[in-house]
Formats: C-alpha cells, structure tokens, sequence
C-alpha cells in the first residue's frame, strides 16, 4: 500500500509547502475578495468607463489560464524592473484570477436584490455608494455566499500553480520530495491529502452556510 | 434502491477503494508480466526501440521548432543504438522526457531506455540500470556576463541559484553552496528564463548542458569550472540486463570504430 515512511521522513517539507499554501490561500482569498467587490460595483455603475473597465477586466482575466497571469508577474514584470519572488507572483496572480470570477457572483447577486431597493434608497436621500453600502450590499451578500465558497475551494485548489514558479508551496516541495525521492504514487497521494486537509472544511463550511441562509428565506 | 443516501455514499466509497486498491495491484501485475519476456526481446519483436531523450537541450537532445525533428548528441548515440541492436538507425522512436519524468516513463513502459543527460548515480541505481558511461561532464555555474559571481565560493547568504527538479545539481548544490537559496523549476528552458529575468543570480547544471545555453544567449558565461564528475549513462528498466549487454556492446562498437569521436565532434564543440 502506501508508503509512509516517505511522508514522515519528509513531513517538514510537507508542512513547510503546506504552511505556504495556507498562507498564499488566505492573503489571496482577502485580496480576491476585496477586488470583486470593487470591480463588481464598477460592472454595474451607471458611469459607462468604470462599466467598461469592470467588464474587461472580467472577460479577460477570467478567459486566460491562471498560469499565464501567475508567469506575467514573475517573468514578465522582471522586464520592467519589478522582480517578486515566486511566492508574492503567484499570490498576487490567484488573487487577481479569483477576484474575475467573484466581481461575476457579487454581481449577479446585486443584480438580483429587487430594482425597488435602490429606488427607495435613494429617494430617503443616500447617495448611489451609500446606498449600495448599506441596502444593496448586505442583502446581496446572501446570495452570492455559496457561489463564493465555491470559488474560495477552486482558489485553494489553483494555489498549485505556485509549484510551477517556484512558490514553495505544497505542490513544490511536493516536486521536490517526487524528485529526490524518486517516488511518484505515495509523494503525491501525500500532497492530496494536505489539500483535502484545507478544502474539505471548506467544502462543509460552504454547504452549512447554504443550509443556514435557505433557512433564513 | 441507489437513490437512499446510503446506498450513494456507500458507492463512492466502494468506487474509491477499488480505485486505489487497483492501482496498488497494477504495480503488481506489471513486474510479473515483465519477466516473461525480458526488455531486449521485446524491442526485436516490435522491431523499434522507444528512447526517451531531453526536447530542450541545445546540443544534446532539441527539438528543431522549424523542421519538428528532435537533434543532439543523445539523438545521433541513439541512432547508432538502434543501428546496432535493429540494423537500422531509424528504427527509434524518440519521445520528450524531462529530468521529472524520465524514471517515471520508464517504469511505465512509455519508453524503453533513457538517453537524456542523465547522470549516473548510486541513488538512481536503486531505481534503475545503467549502461557503461557514454560522456563525461561535470557541474558548472551559469551567469550573466559581468556577475560578481566567479564561483562556488562566490554563493553566499542570500544568493539564488536555479535549477531543475529531480536533477542531480539541484542535489549538489545544496552540498556545495549550503548557505545559497536554491530555487528549481520544471525543466532547462523555464530555469533559464527565471536567470534572464533575474528571478536567480546563477543556474547550475552539467556543464555540457550550460554550453548549450550559453550558446544561445551570449550574454550568459560559465564560471567557476566543473565542481563534480558527471558521468553520463544510458538507463533502462530495473533488470533488464540483456538489454544493458546489448547497448554497452554497441557503445563498445561504436568507440572503437570512431562513430563516437565523430558524433561527440560535431555537437561538443568547446571542449
């Protein structure tokens, strides 16, 4: 069966990678998260050039392999004398991918809270970002939590990416103790299973939130 | 009935383990499968000899992006291969390894022997058989011209230096240079893309490979000279003796009738 003695002898590798791995997910799940937002109001302002913006960044980004963006940052930066390590590269690339695909969700939850909302919001005086902060928001958070979990899962699970570049993930030093050890099967069962560690609660966190907020319709 | 709950988690479960228990099983069945009919018989039954060799190594093994064909030194050795134990220098199949994948492919059955760069070592011949050695290298430092680095010495503290995975330089390294930071990337071409864009401040690897690589781009020089003997073989799959007979025999052949020197002339032009 499964050859234990390769993950024990190597598990500070595997813990190292996984330590990486935790930390790139969480600063690129904010940063994501914090950038949705921001491009999901700008897909649907009224100011036709933020509009515009919005929606490029959206097509485009969300249309283009991860790898190139995460490539971009760490080879083609370079060029114009900016040069991030792996690590920073690839989070910065998973953030910024993840990000096109959550300004969508937030988006058609937005989209989806009555048109009245904003009407009366507006004509009990507040101004199209407070109300979007303070009526339209909250309501469309609702909706777009279990699409945004999922996304939370796939930006964990893309987070391999960073093996490509020389990140010092999970993924990498799983290539490492492959390549040292000559030992392809059991090394990377191993490196499943250090993602299982991270996606599984967050898959069970994510069908909790569902049932909770069905509930509360 | 499949529809309760039950029964559904019961079925991936089962699903799941016949999986992995078939997978653990097929490691099985291929051994005993192999030794009825050893590697050397079966490559004069299909008639071809399948031989795994580098598609991003300028002078050993490179593919020609203009004519498709892959060419080097590992390619012209593996005509002679096939020339010797087939009769005929075309009857070889080439397919693209890297230094990750070749053990892999070739435990696999994928391919029959690697010509690849490949380093002899006590580590790989746990894993593998090796032929006699077919070239001798040895690992240098690759910089760009005007680096402050002149040498192994020259990597300190805070120093990067690229390699490949599953290369034995990536291994060295850490020996030679243990205060360095040592970075690996999936194969020559991305580590040498990481070095010009200055994600790196030296690449290390057999020095033969460097040449190539400084042959490309002249900007890059090696330095430091060679810090280790890296004798090239040629690998096949654990217990396959017949076939490293056959193929030492065909080194043999072709050193003492100055195939060999003719080949190594034409792509080993610095030494």
């Amino acid at each position: 069966m499964l050859d234990f003695s390769i993950l024990i002898n190597n598990l500070d590798t595997y813990l190292e990678g996984f330590k990486n791995t935790v930390l790139a997910s969480i600063i690129a799940l904010i940063g994501s998260f914090i950038i949705g937002v921001i491009v999901a109001v700008m897909r649907i302002s009224p100011i036709k050039p933020l509009n515009w913006i919005g929606s490029a960044y959206v097509e485009f980004i969300r249309n283009i392999p991860l790898l190139i963006i995460a490539f971009f940052f760490y080879i083609g930066l370079p060029a114009i004398g900016v040069t991030l390590s792996g690590f920073v590269a690839g989070t910065i690339a998973l953030a910024i991918y993840t990000a096109s695909f959550i300004a969508e969700a937030i988006r058609a939850g937005i989209q989806s809270v009555p048109k009245g909302q904003m009407e009366a919001a507006r004509s009990s005086g507040l101004t199209y970002l407070q109300a979007m902060r303070i009526i339209i928001l909250p309501q469309a958070i609702k909706i777009v939590i279990p699409p945004i979990g999922n996304q939370f899962i796939n930006l964990v699970k893309n987070s391999a990416i960073l093996g490509m570049i020389a990140g010092l993930d999970l993924m990498y030093f799983g290539d490492l103790v492959s390549s040292h050890t000559l030992v392809t099967f059991d090394v990377y069962i191993f490196v499943a299973m250090f993602y299982l560690v991270l996606t599984i609660p967050l898959s069970l966190g994510v069908g909790y939130l569902e049932k909770r907020l069905a509930r509360s319709h | 009935m499949f529809k309760s709950k039950t029964s559904k988690i019961a079925g991936i479960l089962l699903l799941s383990a016949s999986m992995l228990l078939s997978a653990c099983g097929k490691g099985g069945e291929k051994e005993t499968a192999g030794t009825a009919k050893n590697a050397l018989e079966q490559i004069k039954a299909k008639d071809k000899i399948v031989i795994g060799v580098k598609y991003d190594t300028r002078l050993f093994g490179l593919k020609n992006p203009s004519t498709g064909k892959v060419e080097g030194f590992d390619i012209d050795i593996s005509g002679e291969l096939a020339k010797d134990i087939l009769g005929d220098e075309k009857k070889v199949e080439f397919k693209e390894v890297t230094s990750k994948t070749r053990i892999p492919m070739l435990n696999n059955g994928d391919i029959d022997a690697i010509v690849a760069t490949m380093t002899i070592s006590e580590e790989r011949k746990k894993e593998v058989d090796f032929s006699d050695v077919y070239f001798d290298a040895g690992q240098s430092l690759l910089v760009k011209k005007g680096s402050p680095i002149k040498g192994l010495e020259d990597l300190k503290k805070g120093t990067k230096v690229l390699a490949v995975k599953g290369s034995t330089s990536a291994i060295n390294i850490r020996e030679k240079a243990p205060d360095s930071t040592v970075l690996e990337f999936e194969n020559y071409t991305e580590a040498f893309t990481a070095l010009k864009s200055g994600q790196g401040d030296a690449l290390t690897t057999d020095d033969s490979i460097l040449y190539g690589m400084a042959d490309q781009d002249s900007n890059y020089e090696l330095v430091g000279g060679t810090f280790t003997e890296e004798p090239y073989g040629i690998a096949v799959k654990k217990g396959n003796k017949e076939l490293v007979d056959a193929i030492n025999s065909a080194l043999k052949k072709m050193k003492d009738n100055g195939k060999y020197d003719e080949i190594h002339k034409k792509w080993i032009k610095s030494h």
